[in-house]
């Protein structure tokens, strides 16, 4: 699978280390050339120093011809932005979205992206750990 | 109408003052604790303290109720998810600054109404949905930088019961065809009589368009009403 991630942190590096260990074809943007220092010497991916909210950036890392988008830089609507990019402008077939804000997080899936909220998740996490039995799921 | 404006920098500001002095509620949403006090100055309440990327923010401006979301804040990202959040919260137009034009087909997919300017331009946009204006509609520029309007002849219209050939237009314009509330097209001649509800499509010049405005519609500018 040929997947663009956008924002090389430790979720976009982690995520990035761990489909190019699977044998994936990753390449990773950041703004900042020194955030692909998180990427182990044996990444066999592609880093690119870009903003991955614009158009020509994407299109140089190759976005038309990817499998996959993720967006994971630390702000959530650049997130958003960026995903809907890749959606609505480059027809990428999937995009995942990391967004913090779980109100935002759910309005974004309603609109139609795959998000993920950290916040939402990790909360229940650890109130289950804390309580030592799982948070009831609320059905919608 | 109810208006909130997400954004009170230069661009937000004055489309607010603006709209204010035509007798709109207006609210502005501005993230910078000192702006607000000093917009507050000038237009007392109607500007709160908040982030309009958040849901509860905009949620407690009453955004439900708002008629219309302007989106000014300097970054794009921001004002697509303003628009976005008004937009889940049934906010019937929302409309875009973008700061860069690459931008604009982004918002065009997402059924983003967008501006790349400033405060004139947003108006500009805003007044077509202000009560006497959605009849004046700018079609297309033609190369020889002729302007193909859209109008549509309210009840109270000046001209309604007139004939083509009674209306004096200005120099190079021409009216080129009229729609009548039914959907039928006709190539109007000057024994033509113009009814309400008629949508005609008219070539003109630029600065015709005022005059024509106030001569077909009566208003002179959409914002008195």
């Amino acid at each position: 699978m040929k997947v663009l991630i956008m924002g090389c942190g430790r979720l976009g590096a982690r995520i990035a280390w761990t489909l190019d260990e699977q044998g994936h074809e990753i390449v990773v943007m950041d703004t900042n050339p020194t955030a692909f220092r998180r990427l182990p010497a044996s990444f066999g991916g592609t880093t690119i120093i870009g903003n991955g909210m614009d158009g020509p950036a994407l299109e140089k890392a190759g976005v038309e011809q990817m499998d996959a988008f993720m967006a994971t830089t630390q702000g959530d609507n650049r997130n958003y932005f960026a995903s809907q990019m890749a959606k609505e402008v480059y027809h990428v077939s999937r995009v995942l979205c990391r967004i913090y804000d779980p109100l935002r997080e759910e309005l974004f899936r309603d609109i139609g992206l795959e998000t993920f909220s950290p916040t939402s998740l990790g909360a229940r996490v650890m109130v289950d750990m804390l309580l030592g039995k799982p948070t009831p799921v609320e059905v919608k | 109408m109810y208006i909130v404006i997400a954004g009170g920098g230069k661009v937000g500001f004055h489309l607010a003052q603006e709209l204010l002095r035509a007798n709109n509620e207006v609210l502005i949403v501005e993230r910078e604790a000192a702006r607000v006090a000093q917009i507050a100055e000038e237009l007392g309440d109607s500007v709160v303290q908040g982030d309009s990327c958040e849901v509860s923010t905009l949620d407690a401006a009453g955004v439900a109720r708002a008629d219309l979301v302007a989106a000014v804040t300097g970054d794009d990202e921001d004002n697509l998810v303003i628009c976005e959040i008004a937009r889940k919260r049934g906010v019937p137009r929302t409309v875009a600054r973008i700061n860069n034009p690459r931008n604009e087909l982004l918002f065009k997919r997402r059924g983003i109404e967008t501006t790349v300017s400033a405060t004139q331009a947003i108006l500009g946009q805003i007044e077509q949905e202000l009560p006497t204006s959605d009849i004046m509609i700018p079609l297309l520029q033609l190369a020889s930088g002729l302007e193909l309007v859209e109008m549509k002849l309210p009840d109270n219209s000046p001209v309604v019961g007139r004939s083509v050939r009674e209306i004096l237009l200005p120099s190079e314009s021409l009216i080129s065809l009229i729609v009548d509330p039914g959907g039928v097209p006709r190539i109007p001649n000057g024994d033509t009589r113009l009814n309400a509800g008629d949508a005609l499509v008219i070539v003109t010049r630029q600065e015709s368009m005022e005059w024509l405005r106030e001569a077909f519609i009566g208003s002179r500018h959409g914002l008195d009403t």
